[in-house]
């Protein structure tokens, strides 16, 4: 780090060192000097951790039981919006997703993709936001790649998120574990991050009152499962609930599934879930938060708030016994706040969704095609 | 946005308690029993003509509170059902030439044309942008100036107000690259022809409410008047469908009413309607389902010449063809419900639509399918 050191005496503090006017330059994906360069300055500063800065290809983990695996692409426009960014993104993104699969976070890694002429600085800031967010999960961003690509052949910056988690329980969640008489939580109100991006990109002249979900939710998740099995959350000292099973039995198997309604919504979550359990779901519409702006931002354009993208929200499905403890547990975690029972799970229409309207009627919650798309008249 | 900022106010209602939407639902119940007395029928047919009606009915699932011998169809409402084949046409072939860049709203993009539809040209290489209003295509084209932007104009007396205004912009700033496609349209000429028709026994019409912003009252009277058809304009809450609705069964003497009184004021919006008056004027146009109706369409005025694309641009459109199957004019027409066309939910599929009415996010075919009741 000394030579990193030296170099940045001379251009300045964050100025990923002999970057001239602070952009990033097809050269730094090179693979020579200017990539070292970048790496160290930026990347390494930024996660700060020993495996990381070995530097090496590949680091070696020590999982204490089964693990789960999962990668997801990000690309958003714009990059920074009201409550989050694409690093905070792509850090959350992929912590819920090994969230869904009961998986304690244990380590991630970062590609990136970077259009040429890209500022530094906000390379920066967003390896910034990325370091925050995954302090704020409990891991650690330990290997990584870049790469430089023309400028016009990416916008901005994509940034693919790995991450490997040790799963905390001992069945497997999923939709065929998933019985009538279930009950489904949402974690808290649904539409913000859709809206607060729609409203950031501008294309609408409209501003909206309305910040980003996007959050890392194993913490939100673990209490959770602590309430399932029955454990309050300051009961397990060693902050280890796979030390707690037993190897007959996880009384945590009353939850069945998880998971994160990002694209496509709550309505594409359960539609599939419906679909896959072979059953029926009954929602109440008047049981799931919408906050006034994103429901009025909705109505104007004729968007369903249901169908609408969530970074910061998960959906349960419990048994009914522990249902109440498990939304106390999530209303307790300052992420799940709004949490409620919005539904619950029936042999009845299986394959379907239904919802009982606020009205007082009934139809079907059916996935949503394609791009959303607002009315024109 | 696709309408004036300022034309629709938003209005502080909440949602509204089940409870008063079922007082309604029973004094509809009530009135439309002794309408079919008065009026001598066994069932009463009223029909909401705008696409947000019949997605509002859908999505709130309306049809649950009517009582049965209250039937609602759906008319010719939706912008882009209600396109002819043959203008969906001349949009992909102006979007097919090189030095022409096509602006348009999402909606029209998956609309099956004769031969292909403006997502598969797009993908196809052609240069076919997404614009949520028609300024946007006017910055597209004062930005661009080595490109022909072209906006294909579709949409009622709602939409057609900002499109003249963009094309007044685009000649305030002496752009020479920015035209219209025109297939803009009149909302009370169809309804006209609908009566004319006469194949559906119409008790009544549900208005459209952000179109009546624009044009206020006025223009619907000579329904009631030359018809003996009452028409309540209606806003777009669960409880303005069902008011309206009460309304009409009510009516003892066939009116047209201002439900939506919080947005619509008999004279409309002057400034729009002027606005529309100086860059458009009333032309024959082809209706889906309804064929060509005299003066039902909006065409660039003379003077308004070099900002019309079908002058500028010379395109061959080819002969249309209609899907075979396909029932979307007599959907339009409400004379067929949405369930009983053989393609529905079968062949024609939100996902693979065949017909308009499926494709648009205002279509009576796909707010059917997405809002279907649990046990259809």
């Amino acid at each position: 780090m000394t030579e990193a050191g030296k170099r940045d005496e001379a251009a300045g503090p964050g100025a990923a060192g002999a970057t001239p006017g602070g952009r990033i330059l097809l050269g730094h994906g090179s693979g020579g000097k200017l990539y070292r360069d970048l790496v160290r300055d930026v990347f390494v500063r930024a996660f700060a951790n020993p495996l990381l800065e070995r530097l090496d290809d590949a680091v070696a983990l020590v999982p204490s039981g089964r693990i789960a695996f999962t990668t997801d692409s990000h690309v958003v426009q714009p990059l920074i919006f009201p409550g989050g960014d694409i690093g905070r993104l792509s850090v959350a993104g992929t912590v819920n997703d090994l969230a869904t699969a009961a998986a304690r976070p244990l380590a991630l890694a970062a590609a990136f993709i970077i259009e040429e002429g890209f500022a530094v600085d906000e390379l920066e800031a967003i390896c910034a936001s990325m370091a925050a967010t995954a302090a704020e999960a409990g891991v650690e961003i330990v290997t990584g790649d870049t790469k430089v690509v023309e400028r016009g052949a990416c916008d901005g910056v994509y940034i693919t998120t790995t991450g490997v988690g040790e799963i905390v329980v001992a069945h497997d969640l999923g939709a065929e574990t998933v019985r009538e008489g279930d009950a489904v939580v949402l974690s808290g109100g649904v539409g913000d991050h859709a809206v607060a991006v729609l409203a950031a990109r501008g294309d609408f002249h409209f501003s909206a009152d309305v910040r980003s979900d996007c959050a890392p939710l194993w913490g939100l998740v673990e209490a959770a499962i602590e309430a399932v099995r029955g454990i309050s959350p300051t009961g397990s000292a060693s902050g280890s609930p796979a030390a707690a099973e037993s190897a007959s039995g996880d009384s945590a198997e009353a939850l069945r599934f998880l998971r994160d309604p990002t694209r496509g919504g709550l309505t594409t979550v359960l539609a599939e879930l419906a679909e896959e359990a072979k059953l029926g779901i009954e929602l109440e519409e008047a049981a799931i938060p919408v906050s006034p702006a994103v429901r009025s931002v909705c109505d104007l354009l004729g968007y369903d708030p249901l169908t609408l993208a969530n970074e910061g929200k998960m959906v349960l499905v419990v048994a009914p016994e522990p249902a109440d403890a498990v939304v106390a547990a999530l209303r307790a975690h300052p992420l799940g706040r709004d949490a409620a029972q919005v539904g619950v799970v029936t042999a009845a229409h299986p394959g379907r969704v239904a919802l009982r309207t606020v009205y007082g009627t009934r139809r079907v919650l059916d996935m949503p095609v394609g791009e959303l798309l607002p009315r024109i008249c | 946005m696709t309408r004036p900022a300022d034309a629709v106010p938003r209005s502080g209602v909440a949602a509204v308690q089940p409870a008063a939407l079922q007082r309604l639902a029973a004094g509809l119940a009530v009135e439309a029993s002794a309408a079919l007395v008065r009026r001598g029928s066994s069932a009463l047919t009223f029909m909401e003509v705008c696409g947000t009606h019949t997605m509002a009915i859908a999505r709130f699932g309306l049809r649950d509170l009517l009582p049965p011998e209250v039937r609602l169809v759906s008319g010719p409402g939706c912008p882009v059902c209600v396109t002819a084949m043959g203008d969906l046409d001349k949009a992909i072939a102006l979007a097919r030439l090189p030095e022409v860049t096509l602006t348009t709203f999402g909606d029209l993009m998956r609309v099956p044309a004769s031969r292909s539809s403006l997502a598969a040209e797009r993908a196809a290489g052609a240069d076919v942008r997404v614009v949520y209003s028609p300024r946007d295509a006017v910055e597209i084209a004062a930005g661009e100036s080595d490109r022909q932007v072209v906006f294909a104009g579709i949409g009622f007396e709602t939409t057609a107000p900002t499109v003249a205004a963009a094309l007044l912009e685009a000649q305030a700033h002496g752009l020479r690259n920015f035209s219209v496609l025109s297939m803009h349209k009149t909302m009370p000429p169809p309804l006209e022809a609908l009566l004319d028709l006469g194949e559906t026994d119409i008790g009544g019409f549900v208005l459209p409410g952000h179109v009546s912003v624009v044009t206020g009252s006025a223009c619907y009277e000579f329904l009631a008047r030359e018809y003996g058809v009452g028409g309540v304009i209606a806003g777009f809450e669960a409880y303005d469908v069902l008011d309206a609705l009460l309304r009409l069964a009510r009516q003892t003497e066939t009116a047209i009413e201002i439900e939506y009184g919080r947005a619509v004021r008999p004279e409309g919006n002057l400034v729009a309607q002027r606005l529309m008056a100086q860059v458009f004027e009333p032309r024959d146009a082809d209706w889906r389902g309804l064929g060509v109706i005299t003066g039902s369409g909006l065409g660039l005025r003379e003077e308004y010449a070099p900002f019309d694309a079908e002058r500028r641009f010379d395109v061959d459109a080819g002969e249309p063809l209609e899907p075979t199957g396909c029932r979307c004019g007599e959907v339009l027409r409400g004379v067929l419900d949405p369930a009983e066309c053989a393609l529905f939910g079968a062949r024609c599929t939100p996902e693979d639509p065949v017909g308009a009415c499926m494709v648009s996010s205002e279509g009576a075919c796909a707010a059917r399918y997405r809002f279907r009741g649990i046990d259809d």
